[in-house]
């Protein structure tokens, strides 16, 4: 400290603990104030309203023949709907009780989210490959499945992980069939 | 940076970053043991408040920018997402808006504090200057800001000021349209606009680092205007004015928070809330509050001067009053620096204030509404009973007050009467002061007061004593006060 | 009756004839929300939304606002309810802010807001056929505008009516230029007649030019108000005007409470600096 024209305070006993309760208490206050006026610019790039709200879609399954896939978009992510062949669906079951890296039955990869089963013949699948988000292409890979062409990982035809690098299934969205034809995803 | 460096690392780390890079050393010697005249008050808070107001302009700008659409379709929309749907975008977008307003509130008081302690006089005119500098920047990163929400006013204003272009001989509308991007204000504009408010908040902060690095080598002004004489005139930054800039601080925020949550569209317009319609111009349109003065000097010359359009004589002056700024430190020949000990100064300085604020009067205006007049008016009026309970006074050519102020009384008479008839009044030499030349007038003492008034009253009046030094000027400060106490 | 009365006055020697006429200055009513504590009276932004839906939109189209904003914490109506998580549904869902253990309904799953929604029909284009549906509204939906494009408005009735998302902020002492506007039509004063003599016009001294394009919409029982409520002009105007006022920012009461809650920091912040500074600056003359 230069000399400047400040006496230093040589105060008593008692002084420096009542100036130094007013700087602790001030700098208490200050910290409070400021760390809740980070969470306002922190949860500010949280999604907004407007994108939470995304609206769920309903897809009439009349739509796709048998043997073909379309891709619609839920929250503004693509989805697989899959109209799957006899063959299709017997090589999925018959795989069910293979090694896999993320084991799971054929019937649970149709089952609706409200827990009751699905149908066989549609597999409804989120198709983000599960390892950095690619979509795989249909009809590549040794299981008859998908190729994702990103990094090699494939899934069989119940979009099961089979080899490459990703770690798990292709992920189910939320959906239910509102009715014998139509699925409501989310 | 005045005198030797006095930081001494403390751990092994800092000196070893000191023999690299010593940006601590220059912190503790700018923000720590920086010498502060011990006489400064309140208004020498305004340093740290408006370094306050860029830092939070630049943060809730940048968040802003994370929700904006520069489009002239997605704009106006994109910002009522933010405040409806994005998470605190309400409170974010407030604060910004109402940020400008408070970042300019303090810009005034800081140059007006500069002004009357003559803080822009040798050795610190390129601080000074600086700061006209960042004054200039901030103009353009307020204007090019309110064009973004994409409402009338930014649609109009941003036409009317891409408009002074013209006003440039030959090279003026090719100019305008490079700038415009276009013939008209569209979304090439937007998009410039946008690209160069998000750039110029860091122009500004690099001027801001030159303006305080130009303090540190003269050292801070003073209310006593007397150079710092010795170390007993001062006392350390930190914590002294530290705590005092914090405290002022605080206080400034519960006046910018006041407005944030309980007056955020206060000091906007309203019609920027309605969607930018090129096809419709707004019947008032008027800048934010902090453009309204030079908005008035620019109004001011409605008549050609020679070869000089009017439209370019405003924008000339409006120039100008900005201009003149920067020669201030030479135009002012007085040997003292503060006006405290400038007894005449002072009353100019006063007068030159409430110049500053008329214009900004004046500029919200009608150019065209009378301000005083003088002499009577022929005005024929008449009366009749109407529908229920409709009280209702039109005025054909003048502003109904005028009307109500020359009938009222009469008027109530008649209708109790007889409920209907005619009145007419008739009376010359009529004389009207509007707000064009009270503009001018205005104009004219602001010109004087740097042009005339400020040279000439250095040369010819007779100061006060200034005290030696900044002690014995608090000493006499002191004696004052016990007497009146006594 | 009140004897009222009209003057024509005319400036002989003014040189210019601008501003004809100055419209009048809104009378200053009594708002739910007005002030630093005001907050919405539920029921009035409630019926304020049923003229809305069934007067105003006919002509306004509410660009900035989605049926879903009905539901969000604020919202006229919000739904509160106990989530059964086994069944992973709502349970016991009522209007009004969460009490007694409830918790807010969101606005997707608010049964009030999909009612109001699935009220309307949407018209778009099916991504898969490219042909043009219609489907009923979703939470998540854009009020309805009462037009096909952007144009149609303005060609229909000469002025495009002002969307009014933002329309008491758009206009100067906003809540009560609206309801002067909606309850201040006369008959015109003696002998003054619309511009170009148009017949389309209404006269209301509120407005500026006394002509304005919309003619009068709220006669007595323009709408029956389902708590109860007479239908007057006044009490339809008083609600539509409350309703607008939250659409315009329905984050206006957070704003408020956060306020408060900033400004008694500030406060005590402001104080304690003030002791710090005393404190330190205790033995420095200056």
């Amino acid at each position: 400290m230069a000399d400047h024209a400040v006496p230093t305070h040589a105060g008593g006993e008692e002084e420096p603990t009542r100036r130094d309760f007013i700087y602790i208490a001030t700098g208490a206050v200050g910290a409070v104030g400021a760390a809740a006026l980070v969470w306002p610019f922190i949860d500010q790039m949280s999604p907004a309203a407007d994108t939470l709200a995304l609206a769920s879609s309903e897809y009439d399954l009349g739509q796709v023949p048998e043997g073909q896939q379309v891709v619609i978009f839920w929250r503004k992510q693509p989805v697989f709907i899959r109209h799957r062949t006899a063959a299709e669906i017997a090589a999925a079951q018959k795989d069910d009780a293979a090694p896999m890296r993320d084991p799971q039955t054929d019937a649970q990869r149709t089952v609706q989210s409200n827990g009751q089963a699905g149908k066989a013949q549609f597999l409804i699948v989120q198709a983000a490959c599960t390892h950095f988000g690619c979509i795989p292409t249909f009809g590549g890979g040794s299981f008859g499945g998908w190729l994702c062409a990103c990094h090699g990982s494939v899934y069989d035809t119940a979009a099961r992980i089979r080899s490459g690098p990703a770690p798990l299934n292709l992920v189910l969205p939320p959906y239910v069939y509102s009715s014998d034809t139509v699925v409501k995803i989310g | 940076m005045s005198g030797p460096s006095t930081y001494e690392p403390k751990t092994g780390i800092e000196r070893w970053l000191d023999q690299r890079l010593p940006v601590l050393r220059m912190m503790h010697d700018s923000f720590v043991d920086y010498p502060t005249p011990r006489n400064l008050n309140y208004f020498w808070t305004f340093g740290a408040i408006l370094m306050l107001c860029l830092v939070v302009q630049i943060v809730t700008g940048i968040v802003m920018a994370m929700h904006y659409t520069p489009s002239i379709t997605e704009a106006f929309s994109s910002i009522q997402r933010l405040k409806r749907d994005v998470p605190f975008g309400w409170l974010i977008q407030n604060i910004h808006a109402t940020g400008s307003s408070m970042f300019f509130l303090a810009v005034y008081i800081h140059m007006f504090r500069g002004l009357y302690y003559g803080s822009y006089k040798a050795p610190r005119e390129v601080l000074w200057i600086l700061g006209v500098v960042i004054y200039l920047l901030m103009m353009a990163t307020a204007f090019l800001g309110y064009v973004l929400p994409w409402g009338q006013m930014s649609f109009w204003g941003a036409t009317v000021i891409t408009n002074f272009f013209s006003a440039i001989p030959v090279v003026g509308v090719p100019v305008k349209e490079w700038l415009m991007g276009g013939f008209a204000i569209d979304n090439p504009t937007l998009n410039r606009f946008f690209s160069l408010h998000y750039l110029l908040p860091f122009v500004i902060f690099g001027v801001v680092i030159l303006h305080v690095w130009a303090l540190h080598v003269t050292g801070q002004n003073n209310p006593d205007g007397i150079e710092v004489k010795d170390k007993s005139d001062t006392v350390a930054f930190t914590p002294y004015a530290t705590i005092k800039d914090f405290f002022a601080t605080a206080v400034f925020m519960i006046m910018f928070a006041a407005f944030v949550f309980y007056l955020p569209d206060a000091l906007g317009h309203p019609d920027n809330y309605i969607p930018a319609d090129p096809l419709k111009t707004p019947p008032h349109i008027v800048p934010e509050w902090y453009l309204l003065p030079f908005y008035a000097i620019l109004r001011a010359i409605d008549f050609a001067i020679g070869p000089i359009s009017a439209k370019l004589g405003g924008l000339i002056l409006m120039v100008g009053a900005i201009a003149v700024l920067v020669v201030l430190p030479w135009l002012d020949t007085s040997k003292v620096r503060s006006m405290r000990y400038r007894p005449v100064a002072r009353q100019f300085f006063l007068v030159f204030v409430l110049v500053c604020l008329a214009l900004g009067w004046c500029g919200a205006q009608s150019p065209d509404k009378v301000v005083w007049q003088a002499g009577e008016f022929s005005i024929a009026g008449s009366y009749a009973a109407g529908a229920a309970g409709e009280q209702k006074l039109t005025a054909t050519g003048n502003t109904l007050e005028e009307v109500e102020k020359t009938f009222g009384k009469q008027l109530a008479g008649a209708i109790a009467s007889n409920g209907a008839g005619t009145l007419t009044k008739t009376v010359v030499t009529p004389f009207q002061f509007k707000v064009t030349q009270f503009s001018q007038l205005l104009t004219l003492y602001y010109f004087a007061f740097f042009l005339l008034i400020l040279p000439i009253l250095g040369l010819r009046e007779t100061p006060g004593r200034v005290p030696e030094t900044i002690a014995k000027a608090i000493g006499a400060k002191r004696a004052a006060a016990t007497e009146r106490g006594a | 009756m009140v004897r009222g009365f009209f003057i024509a006055a005319v400036v002989a020697l003014a040189p210019f004839a601008a501003h004809a006429q100055e419209a009048r200055h809104p009378h200053p009513e009594h708002w739910s929300f007005s002030g630093p504590f005001g907050t919405f009276d539920q029921g009035a932004v409630q019926r304020g939304f049923q003229v809305y839906k069934e007067v105003c939109a006919a002509c306004h189209t509410m660009d900035h606002l989605t049926y879903r904003h009905l539901g969000e914490k604020g919202g006229p109506f919000v739904a509160s309810g106990k989530w059964n998580a086994a069944s992973g549904g709502w349970e016991e869902i009522h209007l009004g802010p969460p009490h007694h253990g409830g918790r807010f309904v969101p606005p997707t799953d608010n049964p009030f807001v999909r009612a109001i929604a699935e009220s309307y029909e949407i018209t778009e284009v099916d991504p898969t056929t490219g042909e043009e549906i219609t489907r009923k509204g979703r939470s998540a939906d854009r009020f309805v505008s009462p037009y096909s494009n952007p144009y149609q408005a303005k060609a229909v009735h000469g002025v495009a009516p002002p969307d009014l998302s933002v329309i008491t902020k758009a206009r100067h002492d906003g809540a009560n230029y609206v309801h002067a506007i909606l309850t201040g039509y006369t008959d015109a004063p003696e002998g003054e007649v619309a511009p170009g003599g148009a017949t389309n016009l209404s006269y209301n001294s509120y407005f500026a030019g006394g002509w304005i394009s919309m003619p009068p919409q709220l006669t007595p029982d323009r709408v029956t108000y389902s708590d109860g409520t007479a239908a007057t002009p006044d009490q339809m105007a008083r609600d539509v005007v409350t309703f607008l006022a939250w659409a315009s920012e329905p984050k206006q009461i957070e704003r408020k409470k956060t306020g408060m809650m900033v400004l008694i920091y500030l406060s005590i912040l402001a104080g304690l600096l003030y002791a710090a500074y005393r404190q330190v600056w205790r033995d420095v003359k200056h």
